[in-house]
């Protein structure tokens, strides 16, 4: 019987976050009744390891059917597993795990360790996959050494340890197989860290600094130093990542495997065979572990796995075409058979459970990649995704093209959308048309990852190996007939066309969350929601820019308006004519740099009267403010305003230009400008003039002052250079953004909206103030 | 002598009949022998010696000293003068009101009166810009007053400046402008362009505050104000004298000076739009086909521009001073003997086109407010007695209705179309849900006192001024609007005449009889 022979034992997993991991654990405490577990988890960037277990892993609903089952006996499902579980902190891609020393007097006390944790991603850069998945299982044995115990270590690998190769592939160490080309994997680990160590070098060059900064501005536009320094470093790190990943890809394919997942793997077990000792270790090689076929419920799945992406990509009809060998074998299995293997491996002992024992349907069960295909297509025929009209979405006819074309057509539109995206870049284009140049790059990423898919599975699902499943029918036949009802691991039991239609495909639409109704989806709602959200009273304060966020108009504006108000119109004309050639130049320094422009732009100010200006602004109030007003944005301030909230205006504007908008705001930041003694501006400012970053400062002083949370704030900015703004409050709300904030604000799932002025409203074609009459202006002169 | 208005009969050989539609108008053509087009009179000759029947009114006021006699020295002496809103379009210069005016400052000056104010009488409408300021007073009084700060415009939300003088047996309050209220005299220059103006509504409308307007500017009154051209048959009315009652009892003696005008509002090129259709010279075909060309092409800015830059050759018909109980009653006559035009009984639809123009947007938009505001509020009360069309019956006007609004005159009608409309469009209802929040907003009041804007509750009167039509109307439906605005009234677009007959014969069955009053010129209705 399993469970009695892991009756009273104490069993060490990893990865138990993982998807495996999760239903190992689930399985252990409901059909195991009597074991312990030790689940060494790593600390999370904010949560404890404890935290961890609770949130992601007991959380999961893979233990609602063992809630049920506590619900109604004398024991909670919380005392259960309070009683039966203790996590620890480690990490198997450091030395020791990382233990501390009770957390070491826990681990050795174990008889059983379940090691599943891996670097699952296919696209993992390579020295990552080598610390994890090569170096894990060593880590692992050497622990075991150093606290002189043996408990019977049983490891999860994959069959695709094999690596490229047609025909069988037997339950045997792939180091000592025919088709071994002698690696030797300390070296593989010394010169991945070596790489590693030369890419971070690489990146730094000054040469790819400043690119990784041009990237970053062109990103972010002119979002301030701070932001951009954080960008250029994300850009930088992203950088080092997309070349560690090429690197372990070329790797693998040099020595014959698809990827480095699969590579580091071959390694790991190669490893972990030279360094156990008299450590008994058992491996478990499952091939592509897909949703539950019965346990804890048909269909249950966590995480999106290999095929789902590609499934869910062709029946959004974003992927017409997929690579495959038509009459290929694609190797899935249910999670809860690979679960039930390991656990019965477990149980084998250490004296009794074989070596390696390899848990696949090819060789017994095979799923032909055809058949697969039909199965989809005939699903999703029948239960079509709807697109966001609420028009069903026809799922293409699959005509098994090679790889090369599939791939060809894919750069092709890759590469047109890249070019139509950076002339819409190039565009001044501001909201609605904004937003559509953002869903260019939603269609290039999503180009982009169907790339990655047939890059990377492609190999997978033209692999034609026949991984053979001795061992594992060795332990079936000896299991008792109790045992084989509660621990299923036998790949014949699974019918492959009730599997795809009535237990994975339902599972995997309702967990993509894709449209599965008709009907047309409705945006309207969600910016609604949002809206409400905004708008809550229990919000604080709402920020707002001014220029482009409240006015179509700017601080050039303005000034015009109050230096040609008193010229008449020789000198106008004059005027316009010279700031009409000034206007590339100023245009320039503004996109370089906000400050500086506002500094040079200011100076015009010096010796301006500041009396003259105090009565001409009044005029420009409904002269040029209010006139170029966008009136559903002043509802807003108004509306917080009646919420109850603080409305603050924070503008790069001069103060006394803004003074018409005093009875808007609770508080107005605006540049000052010093005044000589004899009443006239110097045309420099007090301090910085609040743009960028200051902005976020700025808040975060007025928010420290009043008593305000950060994050209970509303901020309403039209430009990119607002990003640090947006990024300090709790609720970003872009106004008619321009085309990077656009995809910003569309990827981050903010509120944007789209204001204009009124139509109507007078229009004038220069910003200029009007003529005034002769006698008013002789007047005011005198 | 000038023809009198009449009803025509429409048979077949009756030429297509000339609609207004906001910037542009149409030719349509009036189902025969069911429907009659009602003609307003010839435009009366005007005064020839306007300068003498000034001094002469001055001089004879009714039931009062002569104006002379009431200027002593070291007087208050305060002028209020009506706004922009009138006259519609705005008159040549010089207005009737800078001829008033200087009359009396002539005479003040004689008396050697120093402390004069005077004060834009604008009620709750926007401040007048300065070109109209001059436009409505000549330069020589702006620049005499305005620098000296003694030319002004009301300010019904100065709580300094506001006095209450006490309050009506009903329990209105009187809060008029405190210059006015502690003035010696007041002398108030006026344009009695329609019956619906004059009277105690000059000042106790003029210079009042919010509270006291809202007295009689409600759902309730204009309900039953039957109808705005009929003081004695309108509630609004009958609320004003009464708080005339008080005004004349509590406050400063007042001196009301009531000048009517003729209906000959449009110059050459547009002059054909005061004949009559089948009168229409080759000329006059040839001028109506080249402007409504030109008008059909033009962007509707700069088809506003011309528009509103029309100064209509109005003359002065008459000229009254005195007691402003005494005079008002010689000026309605004068009015309703230019106006007045009898007709027989009441039809299932009346028709009615809806210019460009309304005494809310002068120098600016017609916005969809305004439009129900003009065609239910101003034109639908053309009549005494009883309306024209019968209850239940339809109301098809015609206009563009475009959702265009002036931002700086016209800010909380974006907000009220945006918000209110969207909510309700029973006057009833929004009086009471909205009214305030509007009214008291700190932001409309600062655009309405320090820049050009109407009162944040100003969309609310407009939309009770129609409260009469809207409740007696069983449908209306306006003809060419924009969709979206038309339905968010809560009325039927249609884009045809034609059409507009078909949607109303659901209500008013399939040969429905059929009224057209005739636009432009001003004309009443005696419905008998």
């Amino acid at each position: 019987m399993i469970s009695s022979s892991l009756a009273g034992k104490r069993i060490a997993i990893t990865g138990a976050t993982g998807f495996v991991g999760t239903a190992l654990v689930e399985r252990l405490l409901r059909a195991v009744p009597d074991c312990e577990l030790i689940l060494i988890v790593r600390d999370g960037r904010r949560t404890s390891a404890a935290r961890r277990t609770q949130r992601e892993i007991l959380a999961n609903d893979a233990f609602d059917r063992l809630r049920d089952i506590y619900s109604s006996s004398e024991e909670s499902f919380e005392e259960m597993c309070a009683r039966r579980i203790t996590t620890i902190a480690g990490d198997v891609s450091t030395d020791g795990l990382g233990l501390d020393a009770d957390s070491r007097s826990i681990f050795s006390s174990v008889d059983t360790i379940i090691h599943s944790a891996a670097a699952v991603s296919f696209d993992s850069p390579l020295d990552q996959a080598v610390e994890i998945n090569l170096l894990g299982p060593v880590r692992l044995a050497e622990l075991c050494h150093d606290l002189n115990i043996a408990p019977h270590l049983v490891a999860v690998s994959t069959c695709y340890v094999a690596g490229n190769r047609r025909g069988t592939a037997p339950e045997e160490l792939v180091s000592e197989g025919p088709f071994a080309i002698g690696l030797n994997w300390r070296d593989e680990v010394h010169s991945a860290r070596r790489l590693h160590g030369d890419t971070e070098a690489a990146s730094r060059t000054p040469a790819r600094l400043n690119e990784f900064r041009k990237r970053a501005r062109a990103e972010l536009g002119a979002a301030g130093a701070p932001a951009l320094a954080a960008k250029t470093e994300q850009i930088r790190e992203r950088w080092v990542r997309d070349e560690l990943v090429t690197a372990g890809r070329s790797r693998a394919a040099s020595v014959g495997w698809p990827d480095a997942y699969a590579f580091t793997k071959a390694l790991g077990e190669q490893a972990l065979t030279e360094t156990k000792g008299d450590i008994p270790v058992s491996i478990v090689r499952p091939s592509i572990i897909e949703s539950a076929w019965a346990e804890p419920r048909p269909g249950w799945i966590r995480g999106f796995r290999m095929a789902e992406p590609v499934i869910i990509s062709y029946a959004r009809g974003l992927l017409k075409e997929f690579p495959g060998v038509p009459e290929g074998t694609i190797d899935v299995i249910p999670v809860d058979l690979v679960v039930a293997a390991i656990v019965a491996v477990a149980a084998q002992g250490s004296k009794d459970a074989p070596f390696i024992t390899q848990v696949a349907s090819g060789g017994i069960n095979p799923l032909k990649y055809r058949t697969l295909v039909n199965h989809v297509s005939s699903w999703f025929t029948e239960h079509p995704l709807y697109d966001n009209e609420g028009q069903p979405i026809l799922v293409p006819e699959w005509r098994f093209p090679g790889r090369g074309r599939v791939q060809s057509q894919l750069g092709r539109a890759k590469s047109a959308i890249t070019r139509a995206e950076s002339v819409m870049q190039m565009l001044p284009l501001r909201g609605k048309q904004a937003e559509f140049a953002a869903t260019l790059e939603t269609r290039r990423l999503e180009v982009e990852r169907a790339l990655e898919y047939v890059e990377l599975y492609g190999l997978y699902t033209e692999c034609e190996a026949i991984y053979q499943v001795d061992n594992l029918m060795d332990i079936w036949n000896r299991l008792s007939v109790e045992d084989q009802q509660s621990f299923t691991f036998d790949p014949r039991v699974v019918d492959w066309a009730h599997y795809v239609h009535n237990i994975h495909l339902p599972s995997i639409v309702e967990h993509a969350r894709v449209k599965s109704t008709p009907g047309k989806v409705k945006t309207a709602d969600r910016s609604t929601r949002l809206r409400n959200q905004v708008l809550d009273s229990k919000r604080h304060v709402a920020a707002f820019d001014l220029e482009n966020t409240l006015i179509a108009s700017n601080v050039v504006e303005s000034y015009s308006w109050l230096a040609t108000r008193r010229l008449d119109s020789r000198e106008r004309l004059r005027y316009v004519a010279r700031t009409l050639t000034e206007a590339p130049g100023l245009l320039r320094m503004d996109r370089r740099d906000r400050t500086d422009f506002l500094r040079h732009f200011y100076r015009r100010y010096d010796g301006a009267p500041i009396e003259q200006i105090d009565t001409d602004v009044d005029a420009m109030l409904t002269g040029l403010i209010i006139s170029k007003c966008f009136p559903e944005g002043i509802r807003r301030v108004r509306e917080h305003r009646a919420a109850g909230h603080r409305t603050v205006l924070i503008t790069g504007a001069l103060s006394f230009n803004v003074a018409g908008l005093k009875p808007l705001f609770d508080e107005i930041v605006a540049a000052e400008m010093t005044v000589r003694s004899d009443g006239t501006l110097t045309g420099e400012m007090t301090s910085v003039p609040p743009t960028g970053e200051a902005r976020a400062q700025i808040l975060a002083d007025y928010c420290d002052a009043e008593g305000f949370k950060l994050e209970e704030c509303v901020a309403y900015a039209d430009s990119s250079s607002d990003l640090p703004l947006f990024e300090a409050v709790g609720f970003p709300v872009a106004v008619n953004p321009e085309t990077r904030l656009a995809a910003i604000a569309r990827k981050r799932g903010w509120l944007v909206e789209n204001w204009s002025k009124a139509s109507g409203g007078p229009r004038s074609l220069l910003p200029i103030g009007p003529l005034l009459s002769e006698r008013e202006r002789r007047r005011s002169f005198s | 002598m000038p023809r009198p208005g009449f009803v025509l009969d429409v048979d077949r050989s009756t030429p297509p009949m000339l609609f207004w539609h906001g910037e542009k108008f149409s030719l349509e053509r009036l189902p025969s022998d069911r429907s009659r087009v009602i003609y307003p009179a010839e435009p009366f000759p005007g005064i020839s010696d306007v300068g003498g029947a000034i001094r002469h009114a001055l001089d004879n006021p009714i039931d009062m000293e002569p104006l002379r006699a009431l200027l002593v020295p070291n007087m208050k002496l305060t002028i209020c003068f009506d706004d922009a809103s009138l006259s519609l379009p705005k008159m040549r210069r010089p207005d009737s009101r800078q001829r008033v005016i200087e009359a009396v400052l002539n005479l003040a000056a004689e008396a050697g009166v120093d402390d004069v104010h005077i004060i834009a009488a604008l009620g709750l409408h926007r401040r007048m810009h300065e070109y109209e300021l001059r436009h409505v007073l000549g330069s020589r009084i702006y620049d005499a007053f305005a620098p000296a700060g003694t030319l002004y415009q009301h300010d019904a939300e100065d709580p300094e400046n506001l006095t209450v003088l006490g309050t009506t047996d009903h329990g209105e309050v009187l809060e008029i402008n405190r210059r006015v209220a502690e003035s010696d005299l007041v002398v108030y220059a006026n344009v009695n362009q329609v019956a619906m103006d004059g009277g105690w509504k000059s000042l106790v409308t003029g210079v009042a505050s919010y509270r006291c307007l809202s007295h009689h500017h409600n759902p309730e009154s204009l309900r039953n104000t039957r109808s705005l051209m009929d003081r004695h048959h309108s509630a609004l009315h009958h609320s004003i004298w009464r708080l005339g009652k008080v005004l004349r009892d509590h406050g400063p003696k007042i001196f009301q000076i009531e000048t009517t005008i003729n209906t000959d509002a449009f110059p050459s090129p547009f002059d054909f739009l005061s004949k009559r259709e089948w009168e229409w010279t080759a000329r006059d075909r040839a001028t109506f086909l080249a402007t409504s060309k030109t008008l059909n092409r033009l962007p509707r800015r700069a088809a506003r521009k011309i528009f509103h830059g029309i100064e209509a050759p109005y003359a002065m018909t008459g000229i009254h001073a005195g007691f402003t109980e005494s005079v008002h009653e010689r000026t309605l006559d004068d009015v309703y003997r230019q106006h007045l035009v009898e007709v027989e009984g009441q039809t299932d639809i009346l028709t009615l086109g809806v210019p460009f123009i309304s005494p809310y947007n002068p120098e600016s938009i017609m916005n969809p407010i305004l439009v129900m505001c003009m065609g239910l509020g101003y034109m639908f009360n053309m009549y005494r007695n009883k309306p024209l069309v019968r209850e239940g019956g339809v109301v098809i006007m015609t206009h563009p209705t475009y959702r265009d609004f002036h931002p700086v005159h016209h800010p909380s009608y974006i907000d009220f179309f945006d918000e209110v409309l969207a909510d309700t469009t029973d006057p009833v209802v929004m009086s009471e849900k909205w009214e305030k929040r509007y009214a008291e907003d700190e932001w409309y009041r600062h655009l309405y006192r320090t820049g050009n804007a109407y009162h944040g509750v100003h969309p609310f009167y407009a939309w009770y001024w129609g409260a009469h039509g809207q409740q007696w109307a069983g449908r209306v439906i306006i003809v060419g609007g924009d969709p979206v605005a038309v339905r968010r009234m809560g009325f039927t677009p249609a884009s045809t005449l034609d059409d507009a007959f078909e949607l109303a014969s659901d209500v008013v069955g399939r040969s429905p009889t059929i009224t057209h009053l005739h636009v432009p010129s001003v004309l009443v209705a005696d419905v008998k």
